[in-house]
């Protein structure tokens, strides 16, 4: 394995030359002066993403309207449907279920738990397979008050303080009061949780909790929750799965209620009508929609699906112009792109460089701020550093941990990024890495209330679909909790609700229309195409000879 | 500086910079040349293919993108994930889009008594492993397969399960086990047989579930609900923090809201 490039391995020399100086002052405990609340203000608003006004635009139509968001969210909601309404025969369902689930990550498989546990048909369908999401990829664990010195209590402060006091009180009561179910309802199922020999779960500190309550199985948490509930959902007659069928229009009845939707073979290019008494959205977020060019840590599949089905559908969003930014992701080697790096090797001591190996800002600011500082120095100031595949960074100086620790500290402290870099061929502990802002999670999204139900009736939603249970910011540890406790509020809730609902009514979509016609007079003549359904990463030179 | 930035790889699309180094690669057998340091799932998007099969997480953990591959004038065939393999040159390549598995139906319920027993009857081959280790060596995670098989096939459940934790589910495995064992939904069981039978439960957690089902909280959290903002951030800002390392069952200093 090669490492570094050559190119890179000279420039790492400036690093190189300017360490012990960095190393002595670090020793007698002076840093980079951290900015003034009023530079913090100033920085944020002209670097910050969510702050620049450029890149965001006014929502021309639907619910929302009014409101400025980033181009690439308004765009997918001022957005044409796939299909043409009146081509599609409505008169008869290809395919009839008691509740249509559409997202086949933690939140959807938990709704459709709850809801065979109720005794109803349930259609899963999924755009990828059965588990690809962003549940999957949680490492760092779930958080929920099961200790006897903590409390649900506790649990909704720290939620509340992280999102900054804007999250909806009710959603967050919800989502902390169940939370010891959620850890129960997983360790009967077979989750393997780390525990003390006599069975106590283990549970760590997360970035803004007050008591220990990150609890997590090995460092692949989320995968582990995933494969166990998808398991158990393989064992239920009453769940068919549908996969690569991803939802492309919701449909509705002449009462005004969303009664299935319209599933999309990505193979066979096939149309499905799915009728349904009711249904639940957990299509996950938008992170591949790579707000402002970022990279992301999300999986491939995450491109607001469940947003431009509802918002068609006159359903609101909130929060949608929060984005959470992890300051350091790495861009080098190409195969780690959008990896985390934890905010913890800045806490041990590595110090954020430009391409000279100078020093640029005070490495502990909050995230957002910490953020700015780097997309300053690159974009502004212009002491990025070109990685070969044309990605920009700086570097994060980890060789500087052992020198201030100890020999093998970064191994001991950081054994899976020391080895995910090791991979291919780099030392963090001799070597910096190449770092900069990526896309992590989306904290807005569908309106709902304490229940996952929407304003449509008949249509639920659960999980990063959904806004206002994190306010403007999540803590970590808290987005697995939020998809295992909507998910199954919605199953639960969805299920009663088909016991009461009759099946009567024409199915139509004419919502599709009366929302291309609002298109149509504000003057949108070539809105795209949505959902989006995968991202195109296809370069220029093929897509020049595509004619497409 | 500014014009460079316009050229900017932009999300995970690549754009390598003038006189980056090009190698030639085969995909299904067909020849693209592709900037080097790429991963083989960035260098298939480089040549044009959009992924709609093989492509998961993009980061080595939902398993999606398994890969076959040989380097021409060597024999060998070798495995690993796209999404984490970097190309070389010459590299003739084929992804797994899908395998087919055996994957009995079941109920938790039956692994309570013998549940040695009871996975013997659900999974007959897996105790016909031939133990020729194929498993272990195609597998992407570096999990000896083939041992948590054999300890499978001994009763060491609790073991298997541990040995098998890092499983992404890929199917590299079965797909080449001549004894025809789907190795990885064999594991899935038997983890969750560990973490339902054979791990002691937490105490804490029953009586925990158990408060929050008296419906104890909910008074506390409407009287945090209905508090105005500015009392509710005096709140926080004098909540106890539980030390770094106290030790388990640790217990604050007002325990009015527990």
């Amino acid at each position: 394995m090669s490492g570094y490039t050559p190119e890179l391995k000279e420039l790492i020399k400036r690093v190189e030359a300017t360490r012990p100086q960095r190393v002595e002052r670090a020793r007698r405990g002076e840093h980079f002066p951290p900015l003034s609340m009023e530079q913090r203000m100033e920085w944020l608003k002209r670097y910050h993403p969510d702050y620049k006004e450029e890149g965001r635009k006014e929502v021309r139509v639907g619910p929302n309207k009014g409101d400025v968001l980033p181009e690439e969210i308004v765009n997918v909601l001022e957005s044409r449907s796939r299909i043409e309404p009146e081509r599609i025969d409505l008169g008869r369902a290809d395919l009839e279920t008691d509740i249509l689930i559409i997202g086949g990550g933690g939140a959807g498989t938990a709704a459709a738990l709850m809801a065979d546990n109720m005794g109803r048909k349930v259609i899963l369908a999924t755009k990828l397979r059965h588990g690809d999401s962003n549940t999957i990829m949680a490492e760092g664990g779930i958080q929920a008050a099961t200790q006897e010195g903590d409390s649900p209590y506790y649990h909704y402060l720290d939620v509340m303080g992280g999102g900054h006091f804007t999250n909806k009180p009710e959603l967050v009561a919800a989502l902390v009061n169940d939370a010891p179910l959620i850890i129960d309802w997983l360790e009967d199922m077979g989750v393997m949780f780390n525990k003390y020999p006599d069975g106590r779960l283990m549970t760590r500190h997360g970035g803004g909790t007050c008591r220990r309550r990150m609890h997590s199985a090995g460092d692949m948490t989320g995968a582990e929750i995933m494969r166990v509930l998808r398991d158990e959902a393989r064992n239920r007659e009453n769940i068919k799965v549908m996969e690569f069928s991803p939802a492309v229009e919701l449909l509705l009845d002449r009462k005004g209620r969303c009664r299935g939707a319209i599933l999309f073979n990505l193979e066979t290019k096939e149309y499905y009508t799915v009728k349904a008494r009711a249904v639940i959205l957990a299509t996950g977020g938008f992170g591949r929609l790579h707000i402002q060019g970022f990279p992301t840590t999300n999986h491939y599949g995450a491109t607001a699906d469940g947003l431009v089905l509802a918002y068609r559908a006159g359903v609101r969003t909130c929060f949608l112009e929060a984005t959470q930014y992890h300051p350091t992701g790495a861009v080098y080697p190409e195969q780690n792109v959008g990896l985390l790096i934890t905010e913890k090797v800045r806490g041990l001591g590595a110090q954020l460089l430009n391409v000279d190996g100078e020093e640029f800002c005070f490495p502990l600011e909050p995230r957002d701020v910490e953020s700015a500082c780097i997309i300053r120095e690159c974009l502004e100031v212009g002491k990025g550093i070109m990685t070969p595949t044309g990605r920009i960074g700086v570097w994060l100086d980890s060789p500087m941990i052992d020198l201030l620790h100890g020999e093998g500290t970064v191994k001991k402290e950081l054994p899976a990024k020391y080895i995910q870099f090791k991979r291919y061929g780099i030392d963090i502990s001799k070597e910096p890495m190449l770092v900069y802002p990526t896309l992590h999670y989306q904290n807005g999204g569908i309106e709902i209330n304490e229940f996952g139900e929407t304003s449509l009736p008949g249509l639920y939603a659960a999980g990063e679909v959904t806004g206002g249970v994190h306010g403007k910011n999540r803590l970590m540890g808290n987005s697995l909790l939020d998809v295992l406790v909507f998910g199954r509020r919605t199953g639960m809730k969805a299920s009663e609700y088909v016991g009461r609902v009759k099946d009567e009514g024409e199915l139509t979509l004419e919502h599709v229309e009366r929302f291309h016609e609002e298109l149509k007079a504000a003057g949108i003549n070539e809105a795209p195409v949505a959902p989006i359904l995968l991202p195109d990463y296809t370069p220029d030179h093929v897509r020049a000879r595509q004619f497409r | 500086m500014k014009e460079e930035i316009k050229q900017l790889s932009v999300g995970d699309k690549t754009i390598p910079p003038e006189g980056a180094k090009m190698i030639p690669i085969y995909i299904m057998g067909r020849e693209y040349l592709v900037p080097e340091t790429l991963t083989i799932l960035k260098a298939v998007e480089y040549a044009g293919y959009q992924y709609v099969r093989g492509c998961g997480c993009r980061g080595g953990i939902c398993g999606a993108c398994g890969v076959y591959y040989r380097i021409m004038g060597d024999y060998r065939l070798r495995s690993g994930l796209a999404c984490q393999t970097v190309i070389q040159p010459n590299m003739v390549l084929a992804q797994l889009p899908f395998f087919p598995v055996n994957r009995p139906g079941y109920n938790m319920e039956d692994f309570r008594d013998d549940p040695h027993g009871a996975l013997r009857a659900l999974y007959p081959e897996v105790f016909k492993c031939v133990g020729c280790g194929t498993c272990t060596r195609v597998c992407p995670m570096d999990i000896d397969v083939m041992d948590y098989i054999a300890l499978i096939k001994r009763g060491n459940l609790k073991k298997a399960a541990e040995k098998s934790f890092d499983c992404v589910m890929c199917g590299l495995c079965a797909s080449r086990c001549p004894a025809q064992i789907s190795q990885f939904t064999a594991a899935m069981l038997v983890r969750r047989i560990n973490g339902r039978y054979l791990t002691p439960k937490a105490q804490h957690l029953k009586k925990r579930k158990e408060e929050v089902e008296s419906g104890k909280y909910e008074v506390m959290l409407k009287e945090l609900m209905a508090m105005p903002v500015e009392a509710l951030k005096k709140l926080y800002m004098e909540r106890e923090r539980e030390p770094d390392l106290a030790p388990p069952g640790w217990m604050p200093q007002d325990t009015s809201h527990l």
